[in-house]
Protein backbone atom coordinates (compact mmCIF):
# COMPACT_ATOMS: atom_id res chain seq x y z
CA UNK A 1 0.00 0.00 0.00
CA UNK A 2 1.11 3.40 -0.96
CA UNK A 3 1.06 6.07 1.23
CA UNK A 4 2.14 9.74 0.04
CA UNK A 5 4.51 11.08 2.71
CA UNK A 6 4.43 15.15 3.55
CA UNK A 7 5.94 16.93 5.86
CA UNK A 8 2.77 17.86 7.52
CA UNK A 9 3.32 14.03 9.00
CA UNK A 10 6.21 15.42 11.03
CA UNK A 11 4.04 17.82 12.17
CA UNK A 12 2.89 16.09 15.93
CA UNK A 13 6.94 15.53 16.82
CA UNK A 14 7.52 19.02 15.92
CA UNK A 15 4.70 20.23 18.23
CA UNK A 16 6.21 17.42 20.71
CA UNK A 17 9.14 18.98 20.48
CA UNK A 18 7.88 22.71 20.96
CA UNK A 19 5.85 21.49 24.09
CA UNK A 20 9.14 19.25 25.94
CA UNK A 21 11.02 22.78 25.47
CA UNK A 22 9.00 24.80 26.53
CA UNK A 23 7.99 22.80 29.65
CA UNK A 24 11.69 22.66 30.69
CA UNK A 25 11.68 26.48 29.93
CA UNK A 26 8.64 27.75 31.66
CA UNK A 27 9.46 25.12 34.83
CA UNK A 28 13.04 26.48 35.21
CA UNK A 29 12.21 30.20 34.46
CA UNK A 30 9.00 29.68 36.68
CA UNK A 31 11.20 27.95 39.73
CA UNK A 32 13.53 30.68 39.17
CA UNK A 33 10.87 33.73 39.49
CA UNK A 34 8.79 32.38 41.80
CA UNK A 35 10.94 30.34 44.33
CA UNK A 36 11.89 32.08 47.57
CA UNK A 37 15.25 33.38 47.98
CA UNK A 38 17.26 34.53 50.68
CA UNK A 39 20.63 36.42 50.02
CA UNK A 40 23.17 37.60 53.12
CA UNK A 41 27.05 37.11 53.31
CA UNK A 42 26.81 34.06 54.88
CA UNK A 43 24.74 32.80 52.16
CA UNK A 44 26.67 34.15 48.92
CA UNK A 45 29.66 32.78 50.58
CA UNK A 46 32.12 30.79 48.26
CA UNK A 47 32.80 28.36 50.89
CA UNK A 48 30.32 25.51 52.71
CA UNK A 49 31.92 23.70 55.12
CA UNK A 50 30.39 25.63 58.13
CA UNK A 51 33.72 27.15 59.45
CA UNK A 52 34.46 30.64 58.10
CA UNK A 53 37.16 30.55 55.82
CA UNK A 54 40.39 32.97 56.28
CA UNK A 55 43.82 33.60 54.20
CA UNK A 56 44.33 33.45 50.40
CA UNK A 57 45.20 30.39 48.98
CA UNK A 58 47.25 31.52 46.40
CA UNK A 59 50.24 31.41 48.63
CA UNK A 60 53.38 29.33 47.15
CA UNK A 61 54.30 26.77 48.95
CA UNK A 62 57.57 24.13 47.72
CA UNK A 63 57.24 22.12 44.63
CA UNK A 64 58.78 18.92 46.50
CA UNK A 65 55.48 18.14 48.10
CA UNK A 66 54.15 17.76 44.36
CA UNK A 67 57.09 16.30 43.62
CA UNK A 68 57.00 13.56 45.82
CA UNK A 69 53.34 13.27 45.54
CA UNK A 70 53.60 12.26 41.81
CA UNK A 71 56.69 9.76 42.77
CA UNK A 72 54.33 8.18 45.22
CA UNK A 73 51.73 7.53 42.82
CA UNK A 74 54.11 6.43 40.10
CA UNK A 75 56.25 3.58 42.63
CA UNK A 76 52.21 2.78 44.04
CA UNK A 77 51.07 1.93 40.32
CA UNK A 78 53.93 -0.24 39.65
CA UNK A 79 53.23 -2.44 42.63
CA UNK A 80 49.61 -3.65 40.58
CA UNK A 81 52.02 -5.44 38.40
CA UNK A 82 52.92 -7.46 40.97
CA UNK A 83 49.65 -8.93 41.64
CA UNK A 84 48.94 -11.07 38.48
CA UNK A 85 52.76 -12.51 38.89
CA UNK A 86 52.07 -13.43 43.10
CA UNK A 87 48.77 -15.01 41.61
CA UNK A 88 50.61 -17.49 39.09
CA UNK A 89 54.08 -17.56 40.81
CA UNK A 90 53.66 -21.41 40.64
CA UNK A 91 52.75 -21.43 37.02
CA UNK A 92 55.33 -19.08 35.92
CA UNK A 93 58.11 -20.59 38.18
CA UNK A 94 62.12 -19.70 37.78
CA UNK A 95 61.55 -17.92 34.23
CA UNK A 96 58.65 -15.63 35.96
CA UNK A 97 60.91 -14.80 38.86
CA UNK A 98 63.69 -14.15 36.53
CA UNK A 99 61.46 -11.58 34.76
CA UNK A 100 59.76 -10.14 37.39
CA UNK A 101 63.52 -9.53 38.76
CA UNK A 102 64.52 -7.30 35.56
CA UNK A 103 61.03 -5.53 35.71
CA UNK A 104 62.65 -4.36 39.41
CA UNK A 105 65.89 -3.61 38.78
CA UNK A 106 64.61 -1.09 36.60
CA UNK A 107 62.40 0.96 38.90
CA UNK A 108 65.52 -0.01 41.34
CA UNK A 109 67.64 2.27 38.95
CA UNK A 110 65.02 4.34 38.97
CA UNK A 111 64.82 4.83 42.45
CA UNK A 112 68.56 5.10 42.82
CA UNK A 113 68.45 7.84 40.45
CA UNK A 114 65.91 9.70 42.44
CA UNK A 115 68.23 9.07 45.36
CA UNK A 116 70.86 10.05 44.19
CA UNK A 117 69.04 13.39 43.56
CA UNK A 118 68.30 14.02 46.33
CA UNK A 119 64.18 14.23 45.97
CA UNK A 120 63.19 13.03 48.81
CA UNK A 121 64.87 15.40 51.50
CA UNK A 122 62.64 17.40 51.81
CA UNK A 123 65.02 20.08 53.98
CA UNK A 124 67.44 20.05 51.07
CA UNK A 125 67.90 23.10 49.75
CA UNK A 126 68.38 22.15 46.16
CA UNK A 127 67.85 18.88 44.69
CA UNK B 1 -3.02 10.55 61.97
CA UNK B 2 -3.08 8.82 58.59
CA UNK B 3 -0.78 9.95 56.03
CA UNK B 4 -1.52 10.53 52.71
CA UNK B 5 -0.01 8.01 50.00
CA UNK B 6 2.18 9.28 46.70
CA UNK B 7 -0.44 7.67 44.83
CA UNK B 8 -3.04 9.68 46.11
CA UNK B 9 -3.60 13.26 43.87
CA UNK B 10 -4.64 16.53 45.35
CA UNK B 11 -7.79 17.71 44.82
CA UNK B 12 -8.63 18.96 41.15
CA UNK B 13 -10.05 18.20 38.10
CA UNK B 14 -9.61 15.37 36.34
CA UNK B 15 -10.64 14.33 32.51
CA UNK B 16 -9.68 12.06 29.78
CA UNK B 17 -6.30 12.73 29.63
CA UNK B 18 -5.82 15.48 31.75
CA UNK B 19 -6.13 17.10 35.18
CA UNK B 20 -5.75 19.90 36.78
CA UNK B 21 -4.89 21.46 39.91
CA UNK B 22 -3.99 24.53 41.56
CA UNK B 23 -0.35 25.86 41.31
CA UNK B 24 0.07 25.43 45.06
CA UNK B 25 -1.01 21.79 45.39
CA UNK B 26 1.02 21.02 42.14
CA UNK B 27 4.42 22.83 43.65
CA UNK B 28 3.61 21.04 47.38
CA UNK B 29 3.56 17.78 45.66
CA UNK B 30 6.44 18.24 43.51
CA UNK B 31 8.28 19.50 47.00
CA UNK B 32 7.27 17.04 49.45
CA UNK B 33 8.30 14.21 47.29
CA UNK B 34 11.65 15.26 46.09
CA UNK B 35 13.21 15.99 49.40
CA UNK B 36 17.06 16.61 49.22
CA UNK B 37 18.29 15.92 52.97
CA UNK B 38 21.41 17.10 54.22
CA UNK B 39 22.71 14.37 56.72
CA UNK B 40 24.51 16.48 59.61
CA UNK B 41 25.38 13.65 62.11
CA UNK B 42 27.16 14.26 64.69
CA UNK B 43 26.88 10.89 66.69
CA UNK B 44 24.89 7.83 67.22
CA UNK B 45 21.37 8.73 65.74
CA UNK B 46 23.85 9.39 62.17
CA UNK B 47 24.08 5.41 62.60
CA UNK B 48 20.61 4.91 63.04
CA UNK B 49 19.90 7.64 59.92
CA UNK B 50 23.17 5.17 58.16
CA UNK B 51 20.27 2.25 58.45
CA UNK B 52 17.53 4.44 57.67
CA UNK B 53 19.53 5.82 54.29
CA UNK B 54 20.51 1.53 53.48
CA UNK B 55 18.61 -1.12 51.42
CA UNK B 56 16.72 -2.41 54.52
CA UNK B 57 14.46 0.56 55.31
CA UNK B 58 15.10 2.33 52.25
CA UNK B 59 14.75 5.82 52.61
CA UNK B 60 15.40 6.78 48.87
CA UNK B 61 11.71 5.84 48.25
CA UNK B 62 10.09 9.01 49.49
CA UNK B 63 12.25 10.95 47.20
CA UNK B 64 15.38 11.21 48.94
CA UNK B 65 17.74 9.04 47.54
CA UNK B 66 19.92 12.01 46.71
CA UNK B 67 21.67 12.96 50.40
CA UNK B 68 23.15 16.35 49.22
CA UNK B 69 26.34 17.24 51.27
CA UNK B 70 26.42 20.26 50.03
CA UNK B 71 23.90 22.80 51.50
CA UNK B 72 23.27 24.73 48.48
CA UNK B 73 21.16 22.09 46.90
CA UNK B 74 19.36 20.41 49.88
CA UNK B 75 15.48 21.25 51.22
CA UNK B 76 15.91 19.54 54.42
CA UNK B 77 18.97 19.78 57.01
CA UNK B 78 18.44 16.44 59.19
CA UNK B 79 20.48 17.10 62.83
CA UNK B 80 21.23 13.71 63.99
CA UNK B 81 23.39 13.82 67.51
CA UNK B 82 24.83 16.47 69.92
CA UNK B 83 25.70 19.34 68.95
CA UNK B 84 28.06 21.23 71.11
CA UNK B 85 28.11 24.58 71.93
CA UNK B 86 31.33 25.39 69.59
CA UNK B 87 29.52 23.38 66.85
CA UNK B 88 26.41 25.79 67.18
CA UNK B 89 27.44 28.11 64.89
CA UNK B 90 29.15 26.23 62.27
CA UNK B 91 25.39 24.31 62.52
CA UNK B 92 24.15 27.64 61.93
CA UNK B 93 26.13 28.73 58.85
CA UNK B 94 25.52 25.93 57.19
CA UNK B 95 21.58 26.55 57.59
CA UNK B 96 22.04 29.93 56.44
CA UNK B 97 23.72 28.35 53.13
CA UNK B 98 20.93 26.32 51.88
CA UNK B 99 18.21 27.42 49.33
CA UNK B 100 14.75 28.03 50.43
CA UNK B 101 12.55 26.80 51.17
CA UNK B 102 14.28 24.75 54.01
CA UNK B 103 13.56 22.42 56.76
CA UNK B 104 15.09 21.28 59.54
CA UNK B 105 14.50 18.00 61.17
CA UNK B 106 16.17 17.40 64.82
CA UNK B 107 16.32 13.88 65.14
CA UNK B 108 16.98 12.14 68.79
CA UNK B 109 17.05 13.81 71.99
CA UNK B 110 20.68 15.42 71.86
CA UNK B 111 19.51 17.51 68.78
CA UNK B 112 15.80 18.04 70.49
CA UNK B 113 16.94 19.02 73.54
CA UNK B 114 20.13 17.97 74.67
CA UNK B 115 19.47 14.87 76.29
CA UNK B 116 21.50 13.31 78.85
CA UNK B 117 24.22 15.79 78.05
CA UNK B 118 22.82 18.48 80.42
CA UNK B 119 26.11 19.71 80.96
CA UNK B 120 27.70 23.63 80.31
CA UNK B 121 29.26 22.57 76.61
CA UNK B 122 26.06 20.95 75.54
CA UNK B 123 23.71 23.12 73.13
CA UNK B 124 20.41 22.00 74.90
CA UNK B 125 18.16 21.46 71.52
CA UNK B 126 19.72 22.87 68.32
CA UNK B 127 16.21 25.22 68.42
CA UNK B 128 18.77 27.48 70.33
CA UNK B 129 20.45 28.87 66.97
CA UNK B 130 18.20 27.43 64.24
CA UNK B 131 14.27 27.05 63.49
CA UNK B 132 13.04 23.60 63.56
CA UNK B 133 10.22 22.07 61.93
CA UNK B 134 9.90 18.62 63.37
CA UNK B 135 11.95 16.67 65.88
CA UNK B 136 12.20 13.24 66.48
CA UNK B 137 12.40 11.55 70.24
CA UNK B 138 14.25 8.69 71.03
CA UNK B 139 17.83 7.94 72.19
CA UNK B 140 18.55 6.97 69.30
CA UNK B 141 15.60 6.86 67.45
CA UNK B 142 14.79 3.51 65.24
CA UNK B 143 14.89 4.13 61.45
CA UNK B 144 11.29 3.67 61.86
CA UNK B 145 11.18 6.74 63.67
CA UNK B 146 12.97 9.09 61.58
CA UNK B 147 10.97 7.74 58.45
CA UNK B 148 7.79 8.93 60.63
CA UNK B 149 10.17 12.15 61.15
CA UNK B 150 10.04 12.45 56.75
CA UNK B 151 6.44 12.08 56.86
CA UNK B 152 5.73 14.78 59.42
CA UNK B 153 8.43 16.97 56.79
CA UNK B 154 7.01 15.47 53.94
CA UNK B 155 2.94 16.65 55.87
CA UNK B 156 4.53 19.70 56.51
CA UNK B 157 5.78 20.81 53.08
CA UNK B 158 2.75 19.53 51.14
CA UNK B 159 0.49 21.74 53.56
CA UNK B 160 2.49 25.08 53.40
CA UNK B 161 1.21 27.77 51.47
CA UNK B 162 3.67 29.20 48.31
CA UNK B 163 3.86 32.81 50.36
CA UNK B 164 5.17 31.49 53.28
CA UNK B 165 8.53 32.20 52.69
CA UNK B 166 7.80 35.72 51.30
CA UNK B 167 6.08 36.61 54.57
CA UNK B 168 6.67 38.70 57.18
CA UNK B 169 5.94 36.51 59.96
CA UNK B 170 8.39 33.68 58.62
CA UNK B 171 11.27 37.18 58.39
CA UNK B 172 10.17 38.05 62.17
CA UNK B 173 11.32 34.05 62.82
CA UNK B 174 14.59 34.26 61.20
CA UNK B 175 14.95 37.47 62.84
CA UNK B 176 14.43 35.99 66.08
CA UNK B 177 17.32 33.56 65.34
CA UNK B 178 19.85 36.73 64.29
CA UNK B 179 19.66 35.55 60.79
CA UNK B 180 19.18 38.17 57.45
Amino acid sequence: MYYNQTMTDYLALLMLGIVVVGFVALTLWGSHRVGPKRHSNVKDAVFECGIESKDNARVRFSYKYFLVAILFVLFDVEIIFFYPWALNVETLGWDGLVKVGMFVSVVLVAWLYLVSHRVFELEASSS
Amino acid sequence: MTHPLVTDPPEGVTGQGFYLTSLEKAVALARKNSIWPLPFATSCCGIEFMATMGSHYDFARFGSERPSFSPRQADLLMVMGTVAKKLGPILKQVYCQMAEPRWVMAVGACASSGGIFDTYSVLQGIDQVIPVDVYVPGCPPRPEQIIDGLMAVQSLVGTESLRRRHSESYTQLLKGYGID
